[in-house]
């Protein structure tokens, strides 16, 4: 809970020396309060008042980082419930399970298959980040510590499913130093897996039968002093864990109970045993509402697609529109001959005007330039987007690679036409539709 | 120490719009809880599922539609074999050949096959326009006469034409209107509010809102449905308590990943298979946003999202 200013006042030495910049105690522990000010700018607090105001001012949910390198990841963090409150900050992590019950063609097969999903989207590379490795006491140690260091091999994070101490002890052996989470801990094991997880220095997971149980043995590891967990919320339906995972992210964030603040953990993959389509729709369910890591049986493209799609969408900042690079993209086998037409850097435009452009098959550039990441008319509102700044663009970066004389503007600056032809007089210019979805018809007609 | 379960119950409620006639009438909203959140509440009537179809007949480019509705010989023919399509509550007619700026058929050509539609089926029906204002302005009117009776939910009533639009299925025929706005939450209500001020009732009518396929701007849907949901629960904004219809075939299946070709992208494997992980990617975030009905157009989505919502709900 968040402290008042009188609350942290009384922490104070109440020197009233200044150096911390304010004229007085009471002023400084004011701006505290407030966030205007950090409390290290006092050189005199206690270390136990530091202790209590870090602990009181702490976020309701904890940054957990898995995985090491490169292939770090950073889990929870979340201050707000919707995105439009402020923002989300960290963004689910996909897995593909692998489990020692398979054979091994079949896990040969999967870890070469989750490779094949390796694109980039929007400046973000798309790609399975974490291999889900999941334990059969059945198959015996030597099988799952087998398939362990075979997963650890393709340099991708791991998340063990284990909840034998001795195994989960032998495979973190194998694969430590690469940072993966060990999901084993239950009511029945937590100080024993609470010792090999600290141990080993990795996250560590948390499951139980209910919500009731999932928080008592976090209650218990953060009482052994283990605040670097996840919580399994996979419960025997999909019913039940959507209200796990729900619950447990609304208590930590709207009712400000820090047991409840780790990121999750959501077998897709076991809610919807080879039900690839279901899988689909729970990946997506997940990935709005509140999972962290989301295991998945297979990925392919046909997943990835929408999935990495959604995830790019719902964890932008609302504050910082996404952009494309400035640049000549061309289309259907555009070349230098080809048409031109132009629009704004803003994500979004572009997809939309790229997809149909796409559509109509007729080979064309399309020439993107620097709009600040403003849709068409709000830029040419603020000026981002002129008959100044395309003309500077198309001398600059077009010119010389296309020989193609015609430009297209977008219809909702059809304004801009006039000054154009002035400005480019080797140019034709021409006015698109005002819509994006009028766009086929018109690449026909102009082919 | 348990976890303290705190239901977050509110004192407002969705208001419930009910489509179709008889035992196969369906109820859209209802609930007092954000969606699928029945840990804090009851949700009365789960989320529907309705199957697209449209007067330009069977989309052949794809296999999966294609083998459904084998030995349809109409529009007619196909309106019956959706309502028998696993997992669908209602049927939807889009009648896209209206477009004046595509095959621009006329209000009489559409308003026949909206009749044997009409003739063909049992289960509720929907009626969306061809999403040009003009021509919907004067096709909808016609449409709602020939739904008379059937208690259907003629869609695309848009801030210019509701007039057209609400005066004919909300006043003159008594029917469901669906009033269509793009995307925003201001835009939303300044339309229910003009329609609820022109006669249409507030319980006839459900909410377009707008979506885009996952990945294409997705992040707006998802801020105007939460806000849309937050003002009519939490805030008891009367004014935005109507339940949601989302349409989410057209934007699905008409982005790259749908389109674009298995010879031109080889690695990313047949189409028809990326066209259903759009539509059901897209339509689980928008039920999971707000939305009490999805409107889908292909069988292994309708079939997957109606499970989904049956194991959520
Ligand atoms: S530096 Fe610390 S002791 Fe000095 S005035 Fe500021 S708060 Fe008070």
């Amino acid at each position: 809970m968040a402290l008042t200013g009188i609350q942290i006042f009384k922490m104070t030495p109440k020197k009233n020396c200044k150096e911390c910049g304010s004229p007085t105690c009471m002023a400084f522990s004011m701006k505290v309060a407030q966030g205007a000010a950090d409390i290290s700018a006092c050189p005199h607090m206690s270390e136990e008042a530091l202790a209590t105001l870090a602990d009181a001012t702490a976020p309701p949910m904890k940054t957990i980082k898995i995985g090491a390198g490169d292939a770090e990841y950073t889990l929870g963090g979340e201050t707000v419930l919707y995105r439009h409150e402020k923002t989300f900050v960290s963004r689910p992590r996909y897995a593909v399970a692998i489990c020692s019950c398979m054979d091994d063609a079949t896990i040969d097969a999967k870890l070469e298959g989750l490779k094949k999903v390796d694109y980039e989207r929007i400046g973000e590379r798309m790609y399975v980040e974490l291999i889900y490795v999941n334990y059969s006491a059945e198959d015996g140690q030597d099988k799952y510590l087998d398939i362990v260091k075979k997963a650890a091999a393709t340099g991708r994070t791991l998340v063990l499913e284990c909840t034998d101490e001795a195994v989960a002890k032998a495979a973190l052996d194998i694969c430590k130093d690469s940072k993966p989470v060990l999901n084993g801990a239950t009511a029945a094991n937590a100080e024993a897996m609470n010792a090999v997880a600290t141990e080993a220095g990795v996250v560590l997971g948390v499951s139980g039968a209910d919500l009731n149980e999932i928080y008592d043995t976090i209650a218990k590891l953060e009482g052994l002093g283990n605040k670097n967990l996840v919580v399994d919320v996979t419960g025997a339906d999909v019913k039940t864990t959507f209200a796990n995972a729900v619950q447990l992210r609304r208590a930590a964030i709207k009712d400000g109970d820090r047991t409840c603040g780790y990121p999750s953990i959501v077998k897709v993959a076991k809610l919807a045993k080879d039900d690839k389509y279901l899988q689909e729709a729970l990946a997506a369910l997940f990935t709005m509402k509140y999972g962290s890591i989301i295991v998945l049986q297979d990925m392919d493209y046909d997943q990835a697609l929408p999935l990495y799609g959604l995830r790019q969408n719902v964890f932008t900042d609302p504050q910082k529109p996404m952009t494309v690079e400035p640049g000549i993209y061309p289309i259907n086998g555009g070349d230098e001959n080809s048409l031109c037409l132009t629009t704004v850097d803003f994500a979004l435009t572009y997809f939309v005007v790229s997809g149909e452009l796409e559509r109509s098959g007729v080979p064309c550039n399309l020439l993107i330039s620097d709009a600040g990441g403003m849709s068409v008319l709000t830029a040419w509102a603020a000026g981002k987007l002129s008959s100044g700044t395309i003309a500077k663009f198309i001398e600059e970066q077009v010119k010389d690679k296309v020989s193609c004389r015609k430009l297209v503007i977008p219809g909702k600056v059809a304004v801009l036409k006039g000054d154009l032809e002035a400005k480019l007089p080797d140019w034709e210019i021409i006015v698109a539709p005002n819509e994006a979805t009028q766009l086929v018809k018109f690449m026909k007609e102009m082919a | 120490m348990p976890f303290n379960q705190k239901p977050q119950k509110f004192s407002a409620k969705i208001n419930t719009v009910t489509i179709g006639t008889g035992d196969k009438a369906i109820s859209l909203g209802g609930e007092s809880v954000l969606p699928f959140y029945t840990f804090d509440g009851d949700i009365e009537n789960a989320p529907k599922v309705g199957v697209e179809i449209t007067d330009n007949g069977i989309d052949d480019s794809l296999p999966g539609i294609k083998a459904f509705y084998d030995g349809c010989a109409s529009v007619a023919d196909m309106a019956k074999k959706a309502s028998q399509m696993e997992g669908a509550d209602f049927v939807v007619l889009t009648l896209v050949g209206g477009d004046p700026n595509g095959d621009n058929k006329s209000v009489e050509d559409l308003v026949a096959i909206v009749k044997e539609v009409v003739a063909a089926v049992d289960c509720p029906l929907v009626v969306k326009g061809c999403s040009n204002v003009e021509k919907d302005a004067a096709l909808l009117p016609k449409v709602a006469e020939a739904c008379q009776g059937t208690n259907a939910l003629i869609m695309s009533a848009k801030e210019e034409n509701y007039k057209a639009v609400g005066a004919s299925v909300g006043l003159a025929y008594d029917l469901n209107m669906g009033a269509e706005s793009a995307v925003d939450i201001n835009l939303a209500k300044q339309l229910n509010v003009i329609s609820t001020q022109l006669g249409v009732k507030a319980d006839r009518i459900a909410m377009d809102v707008g979506t885009a396929a996952v990945g294409y701007g997705y992040e707006y849907v998802v801020s105007a449905m939460d806000r849309i949901r937050g003002a009519a629960l939490s805030q008891d904004d009367a004014t935005l308590q109507m339940p949601i219809i989302t349409p989410v075939a057209n934007d699905s299946w008409n982005v790259k990943e749908a389109v674009a070709s298995e010879e031109d992208f080889p690695e990313w494997g047949p189409r028809e298979e990326r066209g259903i992980g759009m539509e059901i990617m897209t339509a689980a975030s928008d039920l999971v946003s707000g939305s009490n009905a999805v409107i889908l157009r292909h069988p292994q989505s309708v079939a997957t999202i109606a499970k989904m919502v049956k194991e959520l709900v």
